[in-house]
């Protein structure tokens, strides 16, 4: 083991780099760009033994990766934003064809507006295509989680493929203190790959993407959602086999400071690590806060959800991007679901969005969140549509809304 | 944990220092953040950098709003943007200008925080050749908070530096280092 | 065709794991005319054997012998590409 001085995008390099892929391909797009930059670095260097291909799009990045994967490489790819939004139909196909493909996503706002900072809009929108998605909160889990990902993914009873996300800029983009284990460590960790089936194996040849109707379409989909289920249970296994090797234990879920904690705040990525801050700060205050991080997205670890927010009076969510159209944000939507139809249907749950387009979410917008949970747990009465948090104007507008007498 | 923010133009390395400072600290076996401000980054134009050190492991990910500390590594900035924004009353205001402390705050009338200067463009020139005070700046910033050790910077430098420059370069940053160290001046 | 299989019983990823399965596929029900071969006429071109979509044209030691009903669909390709000169497959309606 050895302490390193690392952005988020170099951390992951460096795990990558360690992983050794037999094949990258890539097309730069900030605030990826660096992570590839760094990682061709190592293959022109000599220092992996990967192929790199160079594609003319994030399209074609995929496109080559899924090939060289089910020819039976170890493949991986990176990427962000209009990067993710232009790989949207190879998604659904690295996962329908279940290759194990480990994709770090630093995650951006989608256009239009153009902008180049964090949010997660991109990986949001990419929720349901069938990979397993684990977000982190600082450089030090990005790097460990794509180690990890490499093993869930190729679980012989999981093989999906594993997106592993930081945010634009805030995680990517800052040096932060990594602790890098030994190549041989992670060689041992990762082991060698051996796929079942692989297009380049002429003496046992396969038919890969084969037309599939009504007849059997249907049965290899539901086998896909069985998979992601295997994930769920099996992810757990892995991250107690990495703690082995690293001292670091990770779960579906990190809880912090819950036990007695009336209100509880939920969220994913580096914001996470600015709520145990405020969490700290409050209760010296006597405020009995905590906070949920969500480390694993997808498969969404319902159980954990229930069984952490059991003692809670009320909840809130934070989402760092908008499901337009919907009653409240994607990681809202989940959590609510989770709770449907258990002892916590009626479990108090406020929605804040937030952070959209990079911008900041300082801890006295995170304190403000947590005075409003109060308010709510206090006076019964819970806002049923989401919160715009740091968004100029919005004030004003709930303001009004009160004064003409219009609810939420 | 004490919060650094650094000034100055796309060019002179603003970025670079914040990310060196952070990078020191945690060879130093500390827990430090080094990021950028990221904007239209063009040759010339205001560009602010961040530092987090702490002794424990620093979770909070939000920007740096108020600084205990702040570096500014062209007096000019002085001029157009508020560099004490957010500082508090006590805070640190180190600046790279051939004047005194005293003439800065008369000049531009600030009123908070104590203030130290250093002639860093011309110690650049002198050791480096280039009007670069980025390193420079360093030196003076480990005298003034002694929040670092000296020799751990010096040693990231030849380390870093002989990657990249010749033996010329790199001493030329160490000895930069050193002369802002003894030169950095206070109220 | 077999019985169809459960979503458990089946290789990951729609792979098809059983190279040359087509054969299973008894596709010559589909014909309404069949070809048939006058080996009297027959000059062992081989034409149809290279043209034919289904690989349906059975040759032994280098001659034409016959059709794999199981699997001809009917086409008549066969038919078409053999030389003017000869005409030795001819389509006819599958029961006559």
């Amino acid at each position: 083991m050895k302490v390193m001085a690392l952005t988020g995008n170099e951390a992951v390099a460096e795990a990558m780099r360690q992983i050794n892929p037999d094949v990258v391909a890539a097309y730069p797009i900030t605030p990826q760009t660096e992570l590839m930059h760094r990682f061709t670095e190592f293959v022109a260097d000599g220092l992996v033994d990967t192929e790199m291909v160079l594609v003319e799009s994030e399209h074609s990045a995929l496109s080559a990766t899924v090939g060289a994967s089910a020819a039976g490489a170890r493949a991986m790819t990176a990427t962000s934003s209009q990067g993710l939004a232009l790989m949207w139909e190879i998604l659904y196909i690295a996962a329908g064809l279940r290759l194990p493909i480990v994709m770090p996503v630093v995650n951006r706002a989608l256009s239009a507006p153009i902008n180049i900072h964090g949010d997660h809009s991109d990986t949001m929108g990419a929720r349901d295509s069938g990979w397993i998605q684990i977000f982190s909160e600082n450089a030090q889990e990005a790097y460990d989680n794509t180690i990890i990902a490499v093993r869930i993914a190729e679980h012989p009873d999981i093989l999906l493929p594993v997106m592993v996300t930081m945010d634009g800029f805030i995680i990517s983009h800052t040096m932060e203190r990594v602790e890098v284990l030994d190549d041989d460590v992670v060689k041992n960790f990762i082991g060698e790959y051996n796929p079942k089936y692989k297009l380049l194996d002429v003496k046992n040849p396969v038919t890969m993407g084969p037309l599939d109707l009504q007849d059997y379409y249907f049965e290899h989909k539901r086998a896909q959602a069985e998979a992601m289920e295997n994930a769920y249970k099996l992810i757990k296994e892995i991250d107690e086999e990495y703690y082995k090797i690293s001292g670091r234990r990770y779960s579906y879920v990190e809880p912090y400071e819950i036990d007695d904690a009336d209100i509880i705040l939920i969220s994913l990525g580096s914001t996470a690590g600015t709520i145990k801050d405020v969490v700290d700060e409050l209760r010296l205050k006597g405020l009995k806060v905590g906070g949920l991080k969500i480390r694993v997205y997808r498969p969404f670890p319902r159980d954990e959800i229930k069984e952490f927010l059991s003692n809670a009076s009320v909840v809130g969510v934070m989402d760092r991007a908008i499901a337009f159209g919907s009653p409240c944000g994607p990681v809202c939507l989940d959590v609510k679901a989770s709770l449907q139809g258990t002892s916590l249907s009626n479990l108090p749950i406020v929605n804040y969005i937030y952070g959209l387009g990079g911008r900041d979410i300082t801890p006295k917008d995170i304190i403000k969140i947590f005075n409003e949970l109060e308010k709510v747990r206090i006076s019964g009465e819970v806002p049923n549509l989401p919160r715009y948090v740091g968004v100029r104007g919005e004030e004003n507008y709930i303001e009004q809304k009160a004064k003409l007498k219009i609810k939420n | 944990m004490i919060e650094i923010r650094w000034h100055g133009r796309g060019g002179q390395g603003a970025k670079t220092a914040a990310m060196l400072f952070a990078e020191t600290a945690i060879e130093e076996g500390k827990f430090a953040q080094g990021f950028p401000e990221y904007g239209p980054e063009r040759m010339g134009a205001p560009v602010k950098g961040f530092t987090r050190i702490d002794d424990k492991p620093i979770r909070i990910h939000s920007g740096i709003e108020n600084p205990r500390v702040v570096v500014v590594l062209d007096q000019t900035l002085l001029e157009t943007i508020d560099v004490t924004e957010g500082m508090p009353e006590d805070g640190i205001l180190i600046i790279n200008t051939e004047k005194s402390p005293e003439q800065i705050r008369k000049q531009f009338g600030i009123k908070k925080g104590k203030i130290y200067t250093v002639n860093a463009t011309k110690i650049a020139l002198d050791t480096i050749g280039r009007p670069i005070p980025n390193t420079v700046m360093l030196g003076a910033l480990i005298k003034v908070t002694g929040v670092l050790d000296l020799d751990t910077l010096l040693k990231n430098i030849v380390k870093k530096f002989s990657k990249k420059f010749s033996d010329k370069v790199v001493e030329g940053n160490v000895q930069a280092i050193k002369k802002a160290f003894e030169e950095v001046k206070g109220e | 065709m077999n019985e169809l299989k459960k979503w458990f019983e089946l290789p990951v990823g729609a792979v098809i794991d059983e190279p040359g399965n087509a054969i299973k596929y008894k596709t010559g029900s589909w014909r309404t005319f069949k070809p048939v071969l006058d080996k009297s006429k027959c000059n062992d071109c081989l034409i149809c054997w290279i043209y034919c979509p289904d690989n349906s044209i059975i040759v032994q030691d280098g001659k034409l012998i016959g059709f794999d009903y199981e699997h001809c669909k009917g086409c008549g390709i066969c038919a078409e590409v053999c030389p003017d000169k000869s005409k030795a497959i001819t389509m006819v309606l599958e029961h006559q």
